[in-house]
């Protein structure tokens, strides 16, 4: 996806000729693009469609487009696409609100107290860098076999790495900003009001795009190990029962939810500028 | 004149794992009210951590401060200080950044709003003051930098290297504003610099500090002849707002260089700039 603003063609017979070749170029390039993008994938779902129908792939094992739009639809019609989707995403989008909270406040203790973060310091490293999927079983003895467990699981993989950024970026704050503050007769309230904050949104912002992103892989690993509802329950379910159409559908639900929910994050910071 | 600001001995040090730097070493000298004194001397000398502890940032390990004979805690006194860049924030309008010290210290009230709006007036910003600081141009930024700083009212000005993030022409003209508008004021101001024509073309005094660790090497009284009553016209045409000086009054930064003992100081500072290594 392209981030460039659509360019301005003017019809108006004030630019020069130079200035019009110009802009058909770019013109005629954007629509290449454009349309090599849509017919890459109408020829991949095409080839795929065809290998299923020709019997060149198994289309048991390896599904197919037909087959997949024929599930979609069926699960539209039993309401049960709407629910474990909706599962899937009211999970997702707890756990990111909790990341970014819990995650927003620790960065900000952490920055408060030298000593603190210095103390806790290793200690983040090490939970940040150890797999969060092997905590899976340990959560769900302690938790049990609930939401609880899946939202402890999204929390956990996104929220360590945020906090170390965050406290990252906010400890790089141009000191001469903070000694202006400072030197208006400020505290270190006015500090973080003033200048951590507003300054740090460009940062809060892309931790957030990577957080929602840690936040639905921590929901489907939570969904494989213990739940009855949502699209991670729906693959382990559909791959126990060799419903691999079941599965792959789930996995293209997934495909476009994320995209969703990073666009909604992309909205949210065109908003805030 | 009474004495505004009397440093008595002061001595300061920087302490690393690796050591410790001293940084000033029993720096004595005081500033009358009203006048303009600059402090200049070799990079490193401490000329910076001199400001920081004139206004407050840090503590000196020895020797005292004395602002109007009171020491530093007891006066209530407002001291603005104008950093190397402008630090205008990005995220404000104009407006909102001249206002941050009235905000920081809670008197953001109408009135001194309207005297900040009548500052960007006189100062050439009034259309301005909605637009991002991107938009203004460096000469534009160091004087939205300086209402920030004077709209706290303060009676000491520490100025450190105002100028020196502005290209060389800019350099010039903001150089001849700020100080029309710091002399129109009647303030007292230090200003800190490396730039030794800039500081002869608007101090009083001069103060030479030596090479770390800084100590005052020796004060140069700075006089030039007045302007002539006859051509009492305010011949920079700088928006000052000070409207026509008075007859005789004191020469502009650019007319300064221009005048014959401009040279005889540039050269007799040099000298004792030089006189150490």
């Amino acid at each position: 996806m392209t981030k460039r603003h659509p360019p301005v063609f003017h019809s108006d017979s004030t630019i020069s000729s130079g200035q019009k070749e110009f802009l058909a170029a770019e013109l005629l390039h954007r629509r290449q693009v454009a349309i090599s993008r849509s017919m890459l994938f109408v020829l991949l779902l095409a080839l795929w469609e065809l290998a299923a129908r020709f019997g060149w792939i198994d289309r048991f094992i390896f599904s197919s487009p037909s087959g997949i739009a024929a599930c979609l639809l069926r699960m539209a019609a039993d309401k049960s696409l709407f629910l474990h989707t909706g599962i899937t995403l009211a999970e997702t989008l707890i756990s990111f609100l909790l990341v970014i909270g819990i995650g927003l406040a620790a960065a900000l203790l952490l920055w408060s107290s030298r000593t603190l973060s210095e103390v806790l310091e290793p200690y983040l490293v090490i939970l940040n860098s150890l797999p969060k999927s092997a905590l899976a079983p340990l959560l769900i003895v302690w938790l049990g076999n609930n939401t609880k467990t899946i939202i402890t699981a999204a929390v956990s993989v996104a929220l360590f790495g945020s906090i170390l950024t965050l406290h990252n970026g906010f400890s790089q704050t141009d000191p001469d900003k903070i000694k202006l503050i400072y030197s208006l007769g400020g505290t270190k309230a006015d500090v973080l009001k003033k200048v951590l904050l507003p300054s740090s949104i460009p940062l809060i912002i892309s931790s957030m795009k990577v957080n929602i992103g840690l936040c639905l892989v921590g929901v489907i690993i939570g969904e494989f190990l213990s739940s009855r509802a949502g699209l991670g329950y729906l693959i382990i379910y559909g791959s126990q029962t060799f419903a691999m159409t079941t599965v792959v559908t789930s996995i293209v639900i997934l495909c476009v939810l994320s995209a969703v929910l990073y666009q909604g994050i992309a909205w949210l910071e065109k908003k805030i500028k | 004149m009474k004495q505004k600001l009397e440093v008595n001995q002061v001595s300061y040090s920087y302490h690393t794992l690796d050591g410790e730097t001293p940084a000033l070493s029993h720096v004595s000298f005081t500033v009358r009210a009203g006048e303009f004194l600059a402090i200049v001397g070799p990079s490193g000398c401490g000329k910076s951590t001199l400001l920081s502890l004139l206004c407050g940032l840090a503590k000196p390990e020895s020797g005292s401060i004395l602002i109007d004979q009171k020491p530093f805690a007891q006066t209530g006194e407002a001291i603005g200080y104008m950093l190397q860049k402008d630090h205008l924030f990005e995220w404000r309008s104009v407006l909102s950044n001249v206002s941050l010290g009235l905000e920081i210290q809670k008197r953001l009230n109408a009135d001194s709003r309207s005297d900040l709006i009548h500052m960007l007036k006189t100062y050439g910003l009034e259309q301005f003051q909605e637009k991002r600081p991107s938009q203004l141009s460096g000469g534009m930024r160091q004087r939205a930098a300086l209402i920030r700083t004077l709209a706290l009212k303060p009676d000491l000005l520490l100025l450190d290297e105002p100028f020196s993030a502005l290209d060389y022409q800019t350099r010039l003209s903001v150089c001849d504003d700020i100080s029309s508008i710091i002399r129109s004021a009647h303030k007292t101001a230090i200003l800190v610099t490396h730039d030794l024509s800039e500081a002869i073309s608007v101090a009083d005094r001069i103060i030479v500090l030596s090479a770390r660790p800084g100590t005052v090497k020796k004060i140069v009284p700075v006089s030039f002849p007045e302007k002539k009553a006859s051509s009492g016209e305010n011949a920079d045409g700088k928006p000052s707002g000070s409207g026509t000086p008075a007859p005789g009054s004191s020469l502009s930064p650019m007319e300064r260089r221009n005048a014959p003992e401009f040279s005889r100081y540039f050269n007799q500072i040099w000298k004792e700039l030089k006189s150490d290594d």
